[in-house]
C-alpha cells in the first residue's frame, strides 16, 4: 500500500486585520452602539474569539434608518451613471482585496478557503459588476413605468454565504437608487464590516450604505421600523413567516428567500460517476449550509445499491478539517447552535429507523464539526426526509418511474431548487416541466451566475435575486 | 475472480459489447472534477514524495527515426541513475524504444530494475494487417522486451467495428502472455469523452494490463480529463472483479506541476494503492529533467541548470 499524504497547506491569517471591537457603520462612519452592548464573534473552527460586535437596539436602528433617509436625498439626485461608477469601484476593490475577504470569511464562518476563494469572492465581485452595468439602464429592463426605487431598504442576511448574500442584496438595491440598512448574521459579521470600510474608501455618499450588527432583536427592530419601505430577507422559513406577519397591514415591500429541501433526482440512465460528484457537491458544499442544497437524493430503485456504493466511496475521500487549509473540502459547522440542531435531527433519523453512514475521519478537538453523513432506508414520513437539516447530511429515497420521482420531489413544503441526472435530454425537459422549484439544474448542481434569477416557490419564499428579475425586487410601479 | 474472465484477464466479447453499449460520461462533470482537483495544494514533504514517485514511474522514451544505439545507451544509463548526485532519487520505471533498439537497451539495463518497453503493432498509426502487428510484437519480445506498448486500431474504431479493435488487442495479448501489455488509445484522435471511455473499456476487456493516453506523436497527446475517465474505467473494472489494471499517461506532460496534478487524480479517484510503477506510469522525455530540478530545489533551495543533470 502506497500512501501519499498531503501536507498541510495553510492560507496565512496575517493578511487580515481584525479590530478588537466594532461599532455600527452609520452615515459613513463607525459609531459606538447606543445599547453599549456587544457580543463576541468566534471562529467556529477553533472557538477562539475574533472580535466583539455591537448589538443594535431600537435607537441604533432608528439612527441608521434616519441616516439612510438623509442619504436618499443625495442618492436620488446622483445620476444613474454615477451610481454605476460607485458599484464598479466596489467590484474592483473587492477583487483587489479578495484574498483578505476570503480568509476573513473562512475564519469567521468556518467554510473551506478553497470555496471562499474560488466561489464566494469571484461571485461577489461579479454581482457588483453585473448590477453596476444595470444602474443606468433600469428603464430598459422593465420599461419606464416600473422605475421607482422603494427608498430606504432594510436587508437581513444569513450566515452561510455572508458576503455573497450581501452582494446579492446591496448591489441591486444601490443600482436601482435605494439606500440600505443591512444587518448581517450575528455569527458572521466580519466581512460585512470590512465591506463597510470599502464603501468609505470609494467615497460612497454618506448614508447610502448603513450597517447595523446584532442578533435577532436587532433584526426585529429593523423590520418594525416605521420608515422602512422594503425588507429583503434571506434565512429560515420560521423567521420569514415572522417577518411577513410583522409587515402585514403596512405598505412595506417584501422579498423572502427561505429554506429548501431539494430533490436531486438520479435516473438509471445517468452518467453515474459524474452524478456522484454532483450529489456530493449538492449536499456537502459549504458543509450543507446551503438553502438550495440537494439534501434529498432521489435515486431510481434499480441502481440504488450501485449508486450508494459509489457515493460512500467518494464521500470517504472528503477531507474534513481546518478551513484555512487549502486542501480542506469540508470545514467547520457555523455555530454550536447549528451543530446541536444537526445532531438532534440525525439522532432522530437513526431512532426513526434510517440507516446512517458516516465517513471515517478524525475531527479537530476544538470547534464545531460534523462528519459527512448519508441516510439510506429512509421513509417519506421521517423528519430527516422533510425537514431542512442545513448540514452535511444527505437523505436517500428511491423511486420507480419518472412520475413517481416528480411526485416525491414535489412532496415538500419547499420549492427552491432541484437537480436532474440523466443522459436523455427529453427526460430532463419532461422532468423540469413538472418540478415546483425556482432553479433546476440538469447534470450539474450549484451553478450560479449573476445574470440568472434565483428564488423559490411555496415556503421557500418569493421574489427573485439576480438577473434582470433581481431589479424588480427593488423597484415599484411609479405613480 | 469473475466468471466472465478467462485466461490473460480477458473479458468475453458479449460482456464487453454490453459494457461498451452502456458507456455514459458527462463532459461538464468531468471538467468540473478535473478543475477542482487541480486546486490541491501539494507542498513540502508531500511534494518531495510525489516527485520521487514520479521519477520511479517514468518510462523514459525516445521514438524517433533518428534514434541510434548511442542514443539508446545514453538514455538507458540515465534511466538507471537519473541523478547520480543524489542516491535517494530512484531509477526510472522503464525505457521505451522501437523494437529494433530493444536489445541495445536491454544490454544496458540488464542488472537494474529498469524495464525495457517496446512500442509495436505498427506504432503510431496501427495501419497494418494483424499478422504484421503480431510479428512486430513477437520480434520485440524475442529481442527481450519486458513490456509492450501497442496502439488500438482507430480505423476500425471509427468505422464502428469495435469487435475488430477488441480482437486485435486480444490477439496481441496472446502473443505477450505474461509480458506487460500497454494499449494506447490515442485520445487526441478519439476526441470525445465517450469515445475515450469506450476505447478504455474495449482495451481493458481485451486483456490490456495498462491503458495509455497517447503515442506522443500528435500535438494533443495526454489530458487530465482523459486520465480521469480512464481512472474511473479502471476503478469500475476492479469493482466488477476483473482485477487491478494500470494507466500510463503520455504526450505533452512536460513539467512537474502538471505531473503532480495527474498524480492527484489517481490518488483521489483510485486511491494510494495505485501510486506505484506497477499501476501508474508517465511516458516522458523532457518531464524527468524538470522533476529532478524540482527535487534539487526542495532539498537545496536552489534551482539548478539542466547541465547539472546527465543528458538522456
Amino acid at each position: 500500500m502506497n500512501n501519499w499524504e498531503y501536507a498541510e497547506s495553510i492560507e496565512s491569517e496575517k493578511i487580515v486585520k481584525i479590530e478588537k471591537k466594532y461599532g455600527h457603520f452609520i452615515n459613513g462612519e463607525f459609531v459606538s452602539p447606543n445599547s453599549k452592548k456587544y457580543l463576541d464573534t468566534i471562529s467556529p473552527s477553533s472557538e477562539e474569539v475574533l472580535s466583539s460586535i455591537s448589538i443594535g437596539n431600537e435607537k441604533d436602528v432608528d439612527f441608521a434608518v434616519n441616516a439612510a433617509k438623509e442619504g436618499l436625498k443625495q442618492w436620488s439626485k446622483t445620476s444613474p451613471s454615477e451610481r454605476s461608477k460607485y458599484l464598479f469601484k466596489l467590484a474592483r476593490l473587492i477583487q483587489e482585496r479578495s484574498r483578505e475577504f476570503a480568509v476573513l470569511e473562512s475564519l469567521d464562518g468556518g467554510k473551506p478557503i478553497k470555496e471562499s476563494r474560488d466561489f464566494d469572492l469571484p461571485q461577489v465581485a461579479q454581482n457588483f459588476f453585473y448590477y453596476a452595468g444595470w444602474a443606468d439602464k433600469i428603464d430598459l429592463a422593465w420599461g419606464s413605468g416600473i422605475s421607482k426605487p422603494y427608498g430606504v431598504v432594510g436587508q437581513i442576511i444569513p450566515w452561510n454565504f455572508p458576503l455573497l448574500m450581501l452582494s446579492w442584496k446591496v448591489a441591486p438595491a444601490l443600482a436601482t437608487g435605494n439606500t440600505v440598512v443591512l444587518k448581517p448574521a450575528e455569527t458572521t459579521p466580519l466581512t460585512a464590516l470590512l465591506f463597510a470600510e470599502l464603501c468609505d474608501e470609494v467615497g460612497l455618499p454618506k448614508g447610502v450604505f448603513n450597517l447595523i450588527t446584532g442578533d435577532g432583536t436587532t433584526g426585529s427592530e429593523l423590520v418594525n421600523h416605521k420608515d422602512i419601505k422594503k425588507i429583503a430577507f434571506t434565512g429560515s422559513t420560521s423567521v420569514g413567516k415572522y417577518i411577513q406577519k410583522s409587515l402585514a397591514g403596512r405598505d412595506v415591500g417584501l422579498t423572502l428567500e427561505l429554506g429548501g429541501k431539494a430533490a436531486n433526482i438520479v435516473y438509471n440512465d445517468a452518467a453515474l460517476d459524474e452524478a456522484v460528484e454532483g450529489v456530493v457537491n449538492g449536499i456537502f458544499f459549504n458543509q450543507g449550509h446551503v438553502c438550495c442544497a440537494g439534501s434529498r437524493l432521489l435515486v431510481q430503485e434499480d441502481i440504488h445499491d450501485v449508486f450508494i456504493n459509489k457515493l460512500e466511496k467518494r464521500m470517504q475521500t472528503l477531507r474534513v478539517g481546518n478551513p484555512l487549509d487549502k486542501n480542506t473540502d469540508i470545514g467547520a459547522i457555523n455555530s454550536k447552535d447549528q451543530l446541536d440542531k444537526i445532531t438532534d435531527l440525525v439522532n432522530e433519523g437513526v431512532s426513526d429507523g434510517g440507516e446512517l453512514f458516516q465517513i471515517e475521519c478524525e475531527l479537530p478537538k476544538n470547534g464545531f464539526w460534523f462528519k459527512p453523513s448519508l441516510f439510506t432506508g429512509v421513509q417519506a414520513n421521517y423528519k430527516i426526509a422533510t425537514e431542512e437539516i442545513f448540514g452535511p447530511v444527505l437523505t436517500t429515497l428511491t423511486f420507480r418511474t419518472p412520475d413517481e420521482a416528480v411526485e416525491i420531489a414535489n412532496n415538500t413544503e419547499y420549492g427552491l431548487s432541484a437537480g436532474i441526472w440523466t443522459e436523455k435530454g427529453s427526460k430532463i425537459l419532461w422532468t423540469a416541466d413538472r418540478l415546483d422549484a425556482g432553479v433546476i439544474w440538469a447534470n450539474t448542481f450549484n451553478k450560479f451566475d449573476p445574470a440568472s434569477p434565483f428564488g423559490g416557490y411555496k415556503e421557500s419564499g418569493f421574489g427573485r435575486e439576480g438577473g434582470r428579475h433581481g431589479l424588480l425586487s427593488y423597484l415599484k410601479a411609479s405613480s | 475472480m469473475n466468471t466472465n474472465l478467462s485466461m490473460n484477464n480477458i473479458v468475453d466479447w458479449t460482456t464487453t459489447s454490453d459494457l461498451v453499449g452502456n458507456v455514459k460520461v458527462d463532459q461538464v462533470g468531468v471538467l468540473d472534477r478535473v478543475s477542482s482537483l487541480a486546486t490541491r495544494s501539494i507542498k513540502r514533504e508531500s511534494k518531495l514524495d510525489a516527485l520521487e514517485k514520479i521519477v520511479s514511474m517514468c518510462d523514459l522514451t525516445t521514438l524517433e527515426g533518428e534514434d541510434t544505439e548511442g542514443k539508446i545507451i545514453q538514455m538507458s544509463s540515465k534511466a538507471i541513475s537519473p541523478d547520480p548526485s543524489d542516491d535517494n532519487v530512484p531509477s526510472a520505471a522503464a525505457v521505451c524504444v522501437y523494437p529494433a533498439l530493444v536489445s541495445t537497451a536491454k544490454k544496458i539495463v540488464k542488472d537494474s530494475n529498469v524495464k525495457v518497453a517496446s512500442v509495436s503493432s505498427y506504432f503510431p498509426s496501427g495501419q497494418a494487417p494483424i499478422e504484421s502487428k503480431i510479428s512486430d510484437t513477437q520480434f520485440a519480445i524475442d529481442e527481450g522486451a519486458d513490456e509492450i506498448d501497442i496502439v488500438i486500431n482507430r480505423k476500425a474504431f471509427f468505422e464502428g467495428d469495435y469487435k475488430k479493435v477488441y480482437e486485435e488487442i486480444k490477439a496481441l495479448k496472446d502473443v505477450c502472455g505474461e509480458i506487460h501489455l500497454k494499449t494506447i488509445l490515442e485520445i487526441g484522435e478519439l476526441k470525445t469523452y465517450e469515445n475515450i471511455k469506450k476505447a478504455s473499456v474495449i482495451a481493458l476487456c481485451a486483456g490490456s494490463d495498462f491503458i495509455k493516453t497517447s503515442t506522443g506523436k500528435i500535438s494533443n497527446g495526454s489530458s487530465r480529463e482523459a486520465c480521469l475517465i480512464m481512472a474511473r474505467t479502471v476503478r469500475e473494472f476492479e469493482s466488477y472483479g476483473y482485477g487491478i489494471r494500470g494507466i500510463k499517461v503520455a504526450g505533452g506532460i512536460r513539467d512537474a506541476k502538471d505531473a503532480i496534478r495527474y498524480l492527484v487524480i489517481i490518488n483521489e479517484e483510485l486511491g494510494g494503492s495505485w501510486l506505484s510503477a506497477d499501476y501508474f506510469r508517465f511516458g516522458a522525455s523532457s518531464l524527468l529533467d524538470d522533476v529532478l530540478k524540482q527535487i534539487k530545489k526542495l532539498k537545496t533551495n536552489a534551482y539548478q541548470s539542466s547541465y547539472y543533470f546527465p543528458r538522456g
